[in-house]
């Protein structure tokens, strides 16, 4: 099996430490991991902002890139939802639609396809979980609050392997933290309402980390703390995961 | 041309295709057994204030207990015994607008919800279930039903030329969304479950 | 005292109208947890009722069929609702339709009317151009009452008044109904509220209602209420004018059955409206017509993409569970309907005005799952968001960037060379890149700390032999 990691631009740029923790602990786990060095973006940005005529570019690159691998991964909900519901390439059929059925996100990645049962990972801290719309509703990777369906989690689950981890329940617990892409510029002050209110639910349920399992929110939550000088800190699933936090 | 005209070329032109055929799936429904309770347990949640009674007397000594005075209802259900006849009542407008407390029959009750189908062959006048202070509806046991697809199973929507399901006292929280029961229509209701025949 | 001047419409720039909903924190706080309590309510009615899902595959394929069936539906309910004595009338616009209500009004000399709650009349403005004929127009919906009296038009679908704060509630009906001053017991003001309406209800000749349900098979329609306001107001009247858009028909009263197991569950958490009437024939002495709205419409329904948004019930539960709306409040959507199934309406009406609205989201998804009819919404205002931007009614600054931004992602060689800029990734974002001042994402949020080094040099660096 060989998988191609996809690590969304932001993340590259941002937080490399998600993607170092993403790429160790699938080696952890036996996963022959290839990085390809030409990759760049899913094309969301554009996309979301009614561009997606803008990304064919982006487009080819992505099916370029990752034509060749097993499974495609990455450490980040939206960006994989994005790639599953549009990427298209004229000529590429075949390759993208590979590519639209096998790119995972990394928890339902380690559930569904490695089907891990135990992790060597200790976290000893209260955590508040903030999976992140796309991946909750879009790739449901945990049941929406929203149906009338039985409750699972895949990346629920798998906090529940972390040895002295303790899930701090939320009183909204798939509320949007509101980054919504360009949204977060263009609708300013709804979108940091948002973050601000999202930001709320788990100082007060007393989480010491925000966990997610989507940069994009991690970020846009991380921005809200750090202007409140919170102690609160946010981290990616895959940091938790594969053991390597300094805490 | 006729907007009408005008209005079906356009939707006749532009309608999509029609779905695949859908085949309704069975739906679970309560048990017989569990109608009542369900029943009883809906009509208090929506506000109303259930009775289980033995026959329509006793539906007429309970109001005679609570309202002494058989001036204020106009009672329109044969059998009850207590209250002002319908014959007897004014139906203008100004004084039906007096009316504290009005007894009228339902058709068939709804286990789900506490609703109670009325239709115009129950009153006098269509209005009458609204315009009172207090509503007392009565229904049969046996004519309780589970849900509201096993409702409309049971009722013909068209029998008459108006019918309504009814659940419970009018209510509204259209300011801050502080419920308040009594908007425009009744404040208060009971509904009488008859365990015997009509 | 009801002579009221004419409804303003806000400006059609949701940020900023959404900035100056949240300027008052109070009332936007408490307006997004009285929001979010109705959803709350909503989830725990639906997981209550068995087969709450397969109810909602149900009435979604209900409504499918309906709308590739719309003219001959149409046309077996018109034949059934003349049978019933009904006058079926057809409007192919908002303008059509007030006259038609007009017409019916100065065919009877009547001049003043009550009307339960409509959104098809809110979206004809009918209550403006009645006024101007001289026509006093009573909303009867305590909500809609209020809004009227305050001159606003309603901020939501199933909860007009919900923007407003008892203590604003108290001052109106102080300066319209006499209430104590400074009075705001909401159990108070609801009941000077029925003793001035029940007033209005006694002495009006003419009842006005929207449609939820309108039956084809059997040629009647169905109105929901919680007050009682429609049924009251079109016992008491000689006249009863129903208005509904064209895709409220349903081809059976049985499928009844599924949406009233659907609507005020998802609207507000109650099992049922408290009245949920039936009219098929006219009372004796009454007249009863009904005026089938197009307004749009049908043209609608060609629209491969969107055509869905026709099978809207007007239930509310997308507004309610909206993050922004609950943010934003009702208003800043500048359109009769608010929230996501507003935003995925307007832009069929008028692109140009609505082109903000699709745009008021984060594409969360929550609306399409809280659907009762299944209407892919956030898809929906993905779609939009194409069409506005292919018909040039985005802003330029954004257009701009984004053909910056896509040009850098296509070429991986550019995109490392930007990224060694340091912060270049937030600066795609229109509004945050040039002047620190103005700077969107820093007013109320720390800018991410770019690392020693990206992902891809760190790799390089590590796993390069490899």
């Amino acid at each position: 099996m060989k998988v191609g990691l996809f690590i969304p631009c932001y993340v590259d740029q941002f937080y490399p430490q998600v993607a170092v923790a993403s790429l160790q602990l699938l080696e952890k786990l036996g996963v022959e991991v290839d990085y390809p060095l030409q990759q760049t973006c899913c094309g969301q940005p554009m996309a979301n902002s009614g561009f997606a005529s803008l990304a064919t570019g982006c487009d080819a690159l992505f099916a370029r890139n990752f034509a060749g691998y097993d499974y495609i991964v990455s450490p980040s909900g939206s960006c994989v939802l994005h790639i599953k519901d549009h990427l298209q390439v004229p000529g590429q059929e075949a390759e993208t639609t590979h590519i639209r059925n096998h790119i995972y996100e990394l928890s339902e990645f380690l559930t569904d396809v490695l089907q891990v049962k135990e992790l060597p990972a200790r976290f000893p801290h209260k955590v508040g979980f903030h999976l992140g719309c796309h991946g909750q509703r879009g790739l449901q990777l945990a049941q929406m609050s929203e149906l009338a369906a039985p409750a699972f989690s895949k990346p629920g689950y798998l906090l529940s392997l972390v040895q002295d981890l303790e899930v701090v329940p939320l009183s909204r617990p798939d509320e949007c933290c509101g980054f919504g892409g360009s949204f977060c510029v263009t609708e300013e002050a709804v979108s940091a309402k948002m973050g601000q209110d999202r930001v709320a639910d788990h100082q007060a349920n007393g989480a010491e980390y925000i966990a997610g399992a989507d940069v994009s929110c991690l970020m846009h939550l991380e921005g809200v703390l750090r202007r409140q000088k919170s102690p609160l800190q946010v981290i990616h699933l895959a940091q938790i995961l594969n053991g390597q936090v300094d805490a | 041309m006729s907007s009408r005209q005008a209005i079906l070329d356009r939707i006749k032109e532009n309608k999509p295709a029609a779905p695949a055929p859908w085949v309704k799936p069975p739906f679970q429904v309560p048990l017989p057994q569990d109608r009542l309770a369900l029943f009883q347990h809906s009509i208090g949640a929506a506000g109303s204030v259930g009775v289980l009674v033995p026959d329509l007397v006793s539906v007429g000594i309970y109001l005679q207990e609570r309202f002494m005075s058989p001036d204020r209802v106009v009672n329109t259900v044969a059998g009850v015994g207590f209250g002002r006849d319908v014959s007897t009542a004014i139906l203008e407008k100004e004084a039906l607008a007096q009316v504290e407390v009005a007894v009228v029959a339902g058709v068939l009750g709804v286990a789900e919800n506490g609703a109670v189908w009325v239709t115009e062959e129950q009153v006098p006048v269509r209005v009458l279930p609204f315009l009172c202070e207090h509503l007392v509806l009565v229904v049969r046991q046996q004519d309780l039903v589970g849900t509201m697809q096993e409702a409309y199973a049971n009722i013909k929507v068209d029998a008459t030329g108006y019918g309504t399901f009814i659940a419970g006292p009018s209510r509204t929280a259209d300011i801050e969304q502080s419920l308040v029961i009594g908007a425009h229509g009744p404040k208060r209701m009971h509904v009488f479950i008859i365990q015997s025949e009509l | 005292m009801d002579k009221l001047t004419p409804k303003t419409i806000p400006v059609p720039d949701h940020p900023a109208a959404a900035a100056a909903f949240q300027a008052d924190a109070e009332r936007a706080n408490w307006h997004d947890q009285a929001l979010w309590f109705i959803r709350e309510k909503r989830d725990v009615a639906s997981k209550q009722t068995p087969d709450w899902e397969l109810l909602r595959e149900t009435a979604s394929q209900i409504k499918e069929h309906v709308l590739a069936h719309l003219d001959e539906l149409l046309i077996q309910f018109e034949e059934k609702a003349r049978e019933n004595g009904i006058q079926v009338h057809w409007a192919a616009d908002g303008e059509e339709h007030n006259q038609i209500v007009l017409g019916i009004l100065r065919q009877h000399g009547i001049r003043k009317l009550v009307k339960s709650k409509s959104m098809l009349t809110e979206e004809c403005h009918l209550n403006d151009f009645l006024a101007a004929q001289g026509v006093e127009v009573v909303d009867t919906d305590l909500g809609e009452r209020i809004v009227q009296l305050a001159q606003e038009p309603p901020s939501h679908i199933v909860l007009p008044s919900i923007h407003k704060r008892k203590e604003e509630v108290g001052e109106l009906f102080h300066q319209h109904l006499g209430t104590e001053k400074g009075a705001s017991d909401p159990a108070y003001l609801t009941e000077a509220a029925r003793q001035h309406l029940r007033e209005k209800f006694l002495s009006s000749d003419l009842a006005i209602t929207g449609v939820n349900f309108a039956i084809a098979e059997t040629g009647g329609l169905v109105v929901c209420t919680n007050e009682g306001n429609a049924d009251l107001g079109v016992h008491l009247a000689k006249v009863h004018i129903a208005c509904m858009g064209l895709e409220k028909i349903i081809p059976k009263a049985e499928d009844l059955g599924v949406f009233l197991r659907l609507l005020a569950r998802s609207a507000t958490g109650q099992p049922i409206t408290t009245y949920s009437s039936h009219f098929h024939k006219p009372a004796p002495g009454q007249e009863m017509h009904l005026v089938l709205v197009d307004n749009g419409r049908s043209t609608h329904l060609g629209k491969k993409d969107f055509y869905k948004a026709l099978k809207c019930i007007r239930c509310g539960a997308c507004i309610n569970t909206c993050p922004v709306y609950r943010r934003s409040g009702g208003h800043s959507y500048h359109h009769t309907i608010s929230g996501p199934i507003g935003a995925i309406l307007a832009p069929n009406l008028d692109r140009q005005k609505n082109a903000d609205l699709p745009f008021a989201s984060t594409l969360c998804g929550s609306c399409t799952h809280v659907c009762p009819v299944k209407i892919d919404i956030h898809n929906q205002l993905y779609l939009w968001r194409q069409v506005l931007a292919q018909d040039g009614q985005v802003p330029k600054a954004k257009a701009v960037s984004m053909q910056a931004m896509a040009t850098v992602l296509a070429n991986p060689k550019v995109y490392r060379l930007a990224g060694r800029s340091g912060r270049f990734m937030l600066r795609w974002l229109p509004g945050v890149a040039q002047n620190k001042r103005l700077n969107a994402w820093a007013r109320q949020r720390d800018m991410p700390s770019p690392p020693k080094e990206s992902f891809r040099d760190w790799y390089l660096k590590n796993r390069k032999t490899k």
